[in-house]
């Protein structure tokens, strides 16, 4: 207060020339201070302040003070606040909203710019503000709430859903298996197991050498780099299968290795001329289906084979001068086997010399192990030699080169030539079942070939001389074969007439007497003209159905060659006829005329349906089965006489001897007659007496509930599950389990993983840190709609 | 010249090993096996008998507590470690095999409300009546640390259960609301309510873990879904549900246990009517857990008793209760199936086999066959009269039975006259309300 009171002195040494007011000032204030109170002086002001209008200087310096004043106290600063409004409401300089009275209105400002283009954008928009209604209030909280909430159900409830297919296929699993994942074994490699081991003792020092001499990885690392890589590669069930298969392979491996060794040691002629044929048929058997399959390959299996034909025809080994053949000559003189053999071997060298598919085949038993080890190919050579075969014979005109190479191509056999000059001409008026036809007869005497003995070389020769009578049996079992064939070559649908064109053909008569009423036409197809018109009609019918004019050409072609050997003619079947037709109808004769009335109408149709009726049922007659049963119940209950007549005691027995009579009296014991039946009187009932009240009590009363039939039931009953009446497998299988579990193990809770399902790559708990309350689209839409 | 003799491979007759059985040749023509029905009728029958003779499910009782056990929890990973937390604040991890007590720590003050292990068996959480949640480190402190919680959290309310995320480091609590939090934080991330009332219970689901199920005291039943942070769905029923629990192998599955006996099996995508009503107990069910494999589930009751529920049987297949066991307030079903563990009122954890007469320890092949045959043999004849009869006795204390009694002449009663009121009523007037939708009161979107 001091200090206060010395400011103000020195305010009062500054305004000395107007110490009214300074005085008053500071009365004022001692005033305040006596008292405490100020509301007069508030009035005081005014009154104060028009004394000293324009000075303005001084006025604020007047202001500090009663600012320095007001801060003395808290409570009037207020007060003190309003008092300075007013004054400056009184004053001319500043202006104030107040004084003005009117409004400032948006469109004054915008007035005198109206005619700019800039701002008309702007008008328009306050003015589309202004049209524009109210918005519509937001739904409340509760309502909002709720759409999230049901939004939130249907996608988790769908989410869910996917866990039906599972859920359904656990509760029907004949058996389960927890838990539901096999823990996978960690493989804890050599090297981390044996880390701290060393070898100490002789014999793993030993062992230790011997696996470093072997380049085995002893320690660190068990695997080299590669193997690592490969195995990092490969998953475990990769692994796994590929090891299991290299294991395979092994076992396979050794033990041809053991029967190869077995093999060799068998010495028999025999077996080995049986095994080379057998070679000789699977390699021609393979070539032919190479040749279809993949002629490429056929091809160039027939070089190979040529190659080895060369290879052959460098060695010496036909030439009768080996060992063998020496020896064989000294004996050849006396032994009529030995002079044999040496010839034989010298017919081989010369058909070698002569023939250009010949191999070395043709030696005897004496190269028994070479024989085993020649490959394939060798094999194949004689199987396709000197066989019609087009390959080969392309091979020789492609490859001219060789040809001049080899002196021996002039001497290109001469039913081969033929053969192929016949091919070509065939080939001229081509079609695709003459390429086919063809084909076939090769097989066919290829097939002759291997069947033949080996030493009647020339039935190529043979071939082309009755090769004109040949070729029309070879036609026809082309065009059987083309028969067997046509399931690949025709489109269904005309295979279905066609088939059944063939099928009746084949069945004859008895196809007729089976099925009179598919008979559709006048008269029968009697000649073969007649046959060939109806499955040209066929095809016509079949027009519309998309068919190839080759194909029609060939079933016409077909029943050509096949016409002089029938002797019948058949009607043909036209399915799409069958089809169209109508049954007679059963209604017909009793469909009324319009004029008819209508109740006789009614009275007709209540007939029809009580014939209806009568012809649905005409086969049962309940009552009379109803009896029959009765009586055959009766019988079955009646208590049996006991027959103990032996035959042949104290008589002759025998075949066709029967006890006598009077015997057969003696020894019947009659069975006395049972109470009468409860349901004697009543005719329409049976009443079973058979029930057993003891046993009763331990039979099922009620069906049980997954059951749906009681026979259902007693057949789950009566099939017994033992290893007394099954086997070990069968019962096994009968009583397994429906649930294991694997005893020390926790199950776990089912997972999506497991079962194959993606489970959501997010973390809930990253999920929730995201904004979980944004809205999405769907929300929205679902808002607006309520 | 060839002389015609005997011979036999001796590959049909001679065994590959010492060990292996002797071949034993069968002819399994079905006329020397005569009455195959009732031989197997008959070795069913005695495989029932039996079933009852060696049926000895109870094996321990863990004793220790000072207090009531309030709840269970089991380890995740060891099937061994059992935790369990009584009224008076004390939990203790067990050890089944030993069957002996291997930590005791004091959590709180007043009840231990609720306790759950983390996914990975490193830690556990309990709540306790002193608005606490504390996580505790599974392994006990070394040689003179202090027994400390790794974390507490202070929380406003009263927390009266909690539940693990069983994939990550999320735990839900539940008392005004349902809190989600994460485990590094202090305070939940969020948090969600519907309605105002103490919620008893909250369960994620196992399968798709961002689902939770709580149960309050108002009666209801309401599900939630922690990503979308928002509750789905609720259903109230008669009266109150003091726990639900997932099926771990069925995602939408979960069985409520009731005030009112029953428990219900509900899919959470039709709540309007229950899958199943279970009911069997004659007082509240206080506690429900699924057995791993999905396929039963055991329910304790304030009734002294316990009892396992099929998922898809109304009644039970089997009670075990003991003259001393009170009040049981917890049960959990051990995660290889095999066992049951209750804690009960009066301080002690007992230990069940799920299957009274299953024998224990490993099996000898020809013991597994007998067993498998037998199995197949009471379930095929199960429908007879006397096999039936045999396979359904069970004791029952005398309060339990002439409660069953009284409450069977109830329901008659109600029966009665429900067919009464219907009988002499307008047709179509008394609408007919099946047993499962009865107890349903409404479900609220």
């Amino acid at each position: 207060m001091v200090q206060d009171l010395q400011a103000l002195d020195s305010h009062r040494k500054e305004f000395k020339n107007e110490s009214w007011w300074g005085i008053r000032a500071a009365k004022s204030l001692l005033a305040l201070r006596e008292q405490e109170e100020l509301e007069d002086l508030s009035n005081d002001y005014p009154s104060s302040t028009s004394e000293d209008e324009g000075d303005s200087g001084r006025e604020r310096k007047h202001q500090k003070l009663l600012e320095a004043i007001s801060s003395l106290d808290g409570k009037n600063r207020r007060k003190l606040a309003e008092r300075s409004e007013a004054s400056l409401k009184v004053s001319e300089f500043t202006v104030s909203s107040k004084g003005s009275g009117e409004r400032l209105v948006l469109s004054d400002l915008l007035e005198p710019v109206k005619t700019s283009s800039s701002l008309a954008t702007v008008k328009k928009q306050l003015n589309r503000v202004i049209s524009k209604k109210t918005v519509e209030l937001p739904l409340n909280k509760e309502e909002v709430e709720r759409i999230h909430r049901e939004v939130a159900f249907n996608k988790t409830s769908q989410a869910l859903s996917k866990w039906d297919p599972i859920v359904q296929k656990n509760q029907q699993a004949e058996q389960l298996f927890f838990p539901l994942v096999k823990e996978q074994s960690a493989f804890a490699p050599m090297e981390h197991v044996l880390n701290g081991w060393k070898a100490r003792t002789p014999l793993e020092q030993e062992i230790f050498n011997l696996l470093c001499k072997n380049k085995q990885p002893v320690t660190d690392p068990l695997l080299t780099p590669v193997e690592k890589a490969s195995l990092k590669a490969m998953s475990l069930e990769m692994a796994k299968m590929r090891r299991a298969e290299l294991q395979r392979a092994r076992t396979l491996q050794s033990y041809y290795e053991a029967r190869a060794r077995r093999e060799k040691k068998i010495k028999g002629k025999k077996y080995h001329r049986v095994l080379k044929k057998g070679k000789a048929k699977k390699s021609l058997k393979e070539f032919e289906k190479l040749r279809k399959t993949n002629p490429a390959a056929a091809l160039e299996e027939l070089e190979k084979l040529e190659k080895a034909r060369m290879m052959e025809r460098m060695s010496l080994k036909h030439q009768n001068s080996g060992k063998w053949a020496k020896s064989k000559a000294i004996m050849a003189k006396y032994d009529l086997e030995a002079r044999q053999a040496m010839q034989d071997q010298l017919a081989s060298n010369k058909e070698l010399t002569q023939k250009v598919q010949e191999s070395e085949e043709e030696e005897g038993g004496e190269e028994e192990e070479g024989d085993l080890l020649v490959p394939d190919a060798v094999n194949e050579a004689h199987m396709t030699a000197d066989g019609p075969n087009p390959w080969m014979v392309r091979n020789h005109s492609d490859d001219a080169k060789e040809a001049e190479i080899q002196k021996d191509s002039e001497q290109l056999p001469e039913p081969m030539a033929n053969e192929a000059s016949e091919s070509e001409e065939e080939e001229r008026p081509v079609a695709e079942e003459e390429i086919l036809l063809k084909e076939f007869k090769e097989s066919q005497s290829l097939r002759k070939m291997s069947g033949l003995n080996q030493d009647t070389k020339p039935v190529g020769r043979q071939e082309t001389e009755d090769s004109s009578t040949q070729e029309v049996l070879s036609k026809l079992r082309a065009l059987s074969q083309k028969l067997n064939k046509d399931n690949h070559q025709c489109r269904k649908q005309n295979m279905g007439s066609v088939r059944t064109v063939l099928s009746t053909q084949r069945e004859g008569p008895s196809g007729e007497e089976e099925e009179p009423l598919l008979l559709q036409r006048p008269g029968r197809a009697q000649t073969l003209e007649e046959l060939k018109e109806l499955s040209k009609e066929g095809c016509f019918q079949n027009e519309e159905l998309p068919r190839p004019a080759l194909e029609g050409q060939w079933v016409e072609r077909n029943n050509q060659p096949s016409a002089p050997k029938k002797k019948t003619k058949e009607q043909m079947i036209d399915l799409q006829n069958i089809l169209t037709t109508k049954s007679p109808s059963v209604k017909s004769s009793a469909v009324p005329t319009i004029e008819e009335l209508e109740d006789e109408q009614e009275r007709e149709e209540e007939r029809e349906q009580k014939q209806m009726i009568k012809e649905a049922f005409a086969g049962d007659d309940v009552i009379r089965d109803f009896l029959k049963e009765k009586r055959e119940t009766v019988e079955a209950s009646k208590p049996q006489d006991v027959d103990l007549t032996l035959p042949g005691w104290g008589e002759w027995g025998g075949v066709g001897l029967k006890p006598s009579a009077k015997k057969r009296r003696r020894f019947l014991i009659k069975a006395p007659e049972g109470p009468p039946r409860k349901d004697k009187n009543l005719p329409n009932v049976i009443i079973n007496e058979k029930r057993n009240i003891h046993a009763a009590a331990h039979q099922v009363r009620v069906l049980p509930y997954p059951f749906t039939h009681h026979q259902q039931f007693e057949r789950t009953i009566q099939t017994p599950i033992g290893s007394t009446w099954n086997t070990q497998r069968a019962s096994q299988k009968l009583t397994t389990p429906k649930v294991v579990t694997k005893p020390g193990h926790i199950i776990k809770p089912i997972k999506a993983e497991d079962v194959g399902y993606r489970s959501s790559s997010r973390s809930d708990l990253s999920v929730i840190q995201r904004n979980p309350k944004r809205l999405s689209i769907h929300h929205k839409k679902q808002l607006k709609k309520n | 010249m060839k002389v015609k003799m005997l011979s036999r491979n001796p590959d049909n007759y001679v065994r590959e090993t010492k060990l292996d059985l002797q071949r034993v040749p069968r002819n399994y023509d079905p006329t020397l096996h005569p009455f195959e029905v009732p031989r197997e009728y008959v070795r069913a029958l005695n495989a029932t008998k039996l079933e009852r003779v060696f049926a000895k499910p109870f094996l321990a009782s863990l004793d220790g507590h000072r207090d009531g056990v309030n709840c269970l929890a089991k380890h995740p990973k060891s099937l061994a470690t059992v935790l369990s937390g009584a009224c008076d604040g004390e939990v203790r991890i067990w050890n089944l095999t030993k069957r002996n007590c291997i930590r005791t720590i004091q959590a709180h003050e007043g009840f231990v409300r609720g306790i759950c292990t983390r996914f990975c068996g490193s830690s556990f959480f309990t709540v306790g009546d002193d608005k606490t949640v504390k996580q505790w480190k599974m392994d006990g402190p070394g040689f003179g640390e202090e027994e400390e919680p790794l974390h507490t959290i202070l929380g406003k309310t009263v927390y009266t259960g909690i539940d693990h995320h069983w994939k990550e480091g999320i735990f839900a609590t539940c008392g005004q609301q349902v809190d989600i939090w994460d485990e590094q934080k202090t305070s939940p991330i969020c948090s969600m309510t519907w309605g105002f009332d103490s919620i008893s219970s909250v369960k994620f689901n196992p399968i798709e873990t961002f689902l939770l199920g709580s149960c309050a005291s108002d009666r209801n039943i309401v599900l939630y879904d922690m990503r979308q942070a928002t509750p789905l769905k609720k259903v109230i029923l008669d009266m109150r549900t003091n726990t639900i629990c997932w099926n771990p192998m069925e995602a939408f599955i979960f069985t409520a246990a009731n005030e009112d006996y029953n428990l219900y099996t509900f899919d959470m995508r039709a709540l309007d009517t229950p899958v199943m009503v279970h009911m069997d107990h004659v007082s509240a069910v206080l506690d429900v857990d699924y057995s791993p494999t999905g396929k039963e589930f055991v329910s304790a009751s304030f009734d002294k008793s316990i009892r396992i529920f099929p998922v898809d049987k109304s009644r039970s297949r089997e009670v075990y209760h003991t003259k001393r066991m009170q009040h049981v307030i917890c049960v959990k079903w051990t995660s290889d199936s095999k066992y049951i563990m209750c804690g009960s009122d009066e301080m002690n954890i007992r230990l069940w086999k799920a299957n009274a007469s299953e024998k224990l320890g490993v099996l000898t092949s020809r013991e597994k066959t007998a067993k498998d045959y037998n199995q197949k043999l009471k379930e095929k004849f199960q429908y007879h009269p006397h096999i039936k009869r045999i396979a359904r006795h069970r004791h029952l204390p005398k309060p339990i039975y002439s409660q069953i009694q009284e409450q069977r002449v109830m329901k008659e009663a109600r029966r009665r006259k429900e067919v009464n009121r219907l009988k002499h009523s307008k047709p179509g007037s008394v609408p007919i309300v099946s047993e499962k939708k009865k107890h349903v009161v409404a479900v609220v979107k």
